[in-house]
C-alpha cells in the first residue's frame, strides 16, 4: 500500500475518498478518540519530561554536594570546624568546603522554625558545606578520617535520601512512557474497532465497487485516508488542548528548590506536536490492517 | 442518431482489433463446469466457448440458473467442477486483484442494479473509471454523451434511489460500457423499461457488438430477441435441465 502523504493527509483526496458514504458514528468516534488519547498524551509526555528533569536535577546537582555536621559542645565547636576544613582540604575529590556563616544557618533552619529563632542561644551544630570536583570523593575513607581527627563530625553525602528519591523519579518517568505506550494501544484499538464497524456498515457499498473493478488496495485506501484525515485532525484538537491546560497550569515557584512544574520547559514544547503525526500514523496502521482483513473476509 | 457517438466507445476499436488478431483465442471458456450452491448441482456439465464478437441470447425458466451463469462468466463464482478461463486464465487460479482487473474488460449489467446511493448518477456511472485510476474529469464529455443517450441527462445529479426501474437499468447499462470493455454481459437489461427504450438499449449493444465487443444477454423477452436477430447474428442459449443448450430455429 502506497505511503500517504502529508498533503493527502491534510486535504483528503476528494474524489476517491467519496466513494465511502458519509459515516457520521465512526467519523465522531474517531475524531474523539484521538482527541482524548492525545490530550491525555500530552499529560503522560509532559509528567515524563518533567520527572526526567526533576531526576537529573536531583542526581546532577545533589551529587554535587554534600554536607558535614559538626555537633560538638559549644567551646569545641570553632576548633572541631577548623580541623574538619583541614581534613577536607587534603582529601582528594572535594573541590571546595566553606563552613556555612550564622546567617546561612538561620535562613535555612527558618522555614522550620520561624524567624524569630533565638539561632545563638541554641546549641545548634555547625555546617559546612563540601563541593565535590567531577571526580568526586570517597564518602567512607572519608568518614574515617574525620572519625580518627574531628570525632564530632557527621558526613551526610546526600546519597542516602537523594538515591531512592532519582530511582524513584526514573520509575515515575518509566510509568509516564508506558502510559503514553498504553494510550497509543488504547487509540489503536479504538479506531480499529470504528473502521471495523465502519467497514462491516460499508459491505454493499465494497460488493458494488468490486463489481466495477475495484482492486482491494483502493477500497483499503478510501477507508485509511478517511481515518488516518480524522486521527489527524482528532489528536490536533487534543493536542491543542492539553496544551492549553498545561498552560492554564500555576507556574512551579523558583524557590521550589527541586520540586518542578509539571509544565514543559524550552525545547520540550516540541513533543507535543509530535503526537498528531504518531496518532496519524497509529490509526493508518490500525486501520490498514482492519481494511485487509475485513477485506479478505468479504471475499 | 440511435448509436451513442461514444468516444470512450470508438477509441477501443484498434485495441478489439488487436483482439481478434489473436485468432481462434476464446474470451469465455467453459470447459464441463457445473455449479452448485450447495444443494443439488443447478448447473451441470457446461461446455461454452465464446469468440470475440459474437452475440449471444441466454434464455431458460426464472430460476433456471441464468444469473449464475453470468456470474461464473464473470468470476463472481468459481465452479464447483470444471473450468472457467476468462480471457485464458482459469478464474480459479485468480486471486482478488486479478478478478479485479477482469471486471474492468467485463462490463456487467445486473438483473438487480447496485450503485451506491449516495453519489449521484453521473458519478455512480463514471466510478468503473474512478475505481481503475483513470482521470474523470478528462473523460468528462464522453460521460457526458453517454449520459445523455441514457436519455439520463436531467437525471444526471439525481441520487440512484430516486430513479425509475427503467433509469436504473439505463444507468446500470451506461456504467457497465463506459470503461469500453471487451465483454458485456446484461442480466435482463430491458426488464423494466418500455418497448422504446428496449429498442434503444439492444440498439447500444449490437453497435458495440459491431465494434468488435462480445455481448451476452440473459433475457426473457422473445421480442427482443426476434428484433436483435435482424440486425446481427445472433445465437440463443437456452438453460433447461441444467444443460445449455443452442436453441433452434424456432425462435
Ligand atoms: N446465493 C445463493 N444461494 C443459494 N441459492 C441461490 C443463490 N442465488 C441463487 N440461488 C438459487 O439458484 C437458482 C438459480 O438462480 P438464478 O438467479 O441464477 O436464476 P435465474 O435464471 O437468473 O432466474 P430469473 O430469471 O428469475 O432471474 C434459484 O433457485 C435461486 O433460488
Ligand atoms: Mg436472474
Amino acid at each position: 500500500m502506497k505511503l500517504l502523504s502529508p498533503a493527502v493527509l491534510l486535504r483528503g483526496e476528494p474524489q476517491a475518498d467519496r466513494v465511502v458514504p458519509p459515516t457520521g458514528f465512526t467519523a465522531r468516534l474517531t475524531l474523539f478518540a484521538a482527541a482524548a488519547m492525545t490530550f491525555l498524551a500530552v499529560f503522560a509526555l509532559a509528567l515524563s519530561l518533567a520527572t526526567g528533569r526533576l531526576a537529573s536535577n536531583w542526581s546532577e546537582e545533589l551529587a554535587r554536594s554534600s554536607t558535614l555536621r559538626i555537633s560538638a559542645p559549644a567551646e569545641q565547636i570553632a576548633a572541631q570546624t577548623e580541623a574538619a576544613l583541614q581534613v577536607l582540604a587534603t582529601t582528594g575529590g572535594v573541590a571546595r568546603a566553606r563552613a556555612l556563616s550564622r546567617e546561612e544557618q538561620q535562613a535555612l533552619l527558618e522555614p522550620w522554625f520561624g524567624p524569630d529563632l533565638p539561632v545563638d542561644s541554641l546549641p545548634i551544630p555547625q555546617l559546612i558545606e563540601i563541593i565535590e570536583d567531577a571526580q568526586g570523593y570517597d564518602p567512607d575513607g572519608l568518614r574515617l578520617r574525620l572519625a580518627a581527627e574531628v570525632p564530632g563530625a557527621v558526613l551526610d553525602d546526600h546519597g542516602r535520601w537523594r538515591r531512592p528519591l532519582v530511582k524513584a523519579a526514573g520509575r515515575i518517568r518509566s510509568l509516564g512512557l508506558l502510559s503514553l505506550l498504553l494510550i497509543g494501544a488504547v487509540m489503536g484499538a479504538m479506531i480499529t474497532l470504528a473502521a471495523n464497524s465502519a467497514l462491516a456498515a460499508n459491505a454493499q457499498v465494497i460488493a458494488v465497487l468490486r463489481l466495477v473493478g475495484a482492486r482491494d488496495d483502493f477500497i483499503a485506501r478510501a477507508f485509511v485516508r478517511r481515518f488516518t484525515f480524522r486521527a489527524f485532525w482528532g489528536a490536533v484538537l487534543g493536542m491543542g488542548l492539553g496544551l492549553a491546560a498545561l498552560l492554564a497550569l500555576p507556574e512551579a515557584q523558583a524557590e521550589g528548590g527541586f520540586l518542578t512544574g509539571l509544565g514543559l520547559r524550552g525545547w520540550h514544547w516540541v513533543w507535543p506536536f509530535v503526537l498528531p503525526p504518531v496518532a496519524a500514523m497509529v490509526s493508518f496502521l490500525a486501520t490498514g490492517g482492519a481494511a485487509r482483513r475485513m477485506l479478505r473476509r468479504l471475499a | 442518431m440511435l448509436f451513442p457517438p461514444c468516444a470512450a466507445i470508438a477509441s477501443a476499436a484498434p485495441i478489439l482489433q488487436k483482439d481478434k488478431a489473436v485468432a481462434g483465442a476464446y474470451v469465455i471458456e467453459l470447459d464441463n463446469l457445473a455449479y452448485s450452491y450447495g444443494g443439488g448441482e443447478l448447473l451441470s456439465d457446461i461446455s461454452l466457448r465464446l469468440t470475440p464478437g459474437s452475440f449471444h441470447f441466454l434464455t431458460g425458466p426464472s430460476g433456471s440458473g441464468k444469473t449464475t451463469f453470468l456470474k461464473l462468466c464473470y468470476g463472481a463464482l468459481v465452479p464447483t467442477a470444471g473450468h472457467a478461463l476468462l480471457f485464458g486464465k482459469d478464474v480459479r487460479q485468480m486471486d482478488r486483484d486479478e478478478i479485479a482487473e477482469i471486471r474492468r474488460r467485463v462490463g456487467v449489467v445486473h438483473q438487480d442494479c447496485q450503485f451506491l446511493d449516495h453519489l449521484t448518477v453521473a458519478e455512480n456511472i463514471a466510478l468503473p473509471l474512478m475505481v481503475s485510476g483513470r482521470d474523470v474529469a478528462a473523460e468528462e464529455v464522453n460521460l457526458k454523451e453517454l449520459v445523455a443517450w441514457c436519455g439520463l441527462t436531467h437525471r444526471a445529479d439525481a441520487l440512484p434511489p430516486e430513479l425509475s426501474g427503467g433509469e436504473r437499468q439505463r444507468a446500470a447499462l451506461a456504467r457497465a460500457v463506459i470503461m469500453s470493455p471487451d465483454i458485456i454481459l446484461a442480466d435482463e437489461p430491458t426488464g423494466n423499461v418500455d418497448w422504446e427504450m428496449s429498442e434503444r438499449l439492444l440498439s447500444l449493444l449490437v453497435e458495440l457488438n459491431r465494434m468488435g465487443k462480445t455481448v451476452m444477454i440473459a433475457t426473457h423477452d422473445l421480442g427482443l430477441i426476434r428484433a436483435a436477430k435482424t440486425r446481427v447474428q445472433a445465437r440463443v442459449l437456452r438453460i433447461a435441465k441444467r444443460r445449455l443448450q443452442l436453441a433452434g430455429a424456432d425462435l
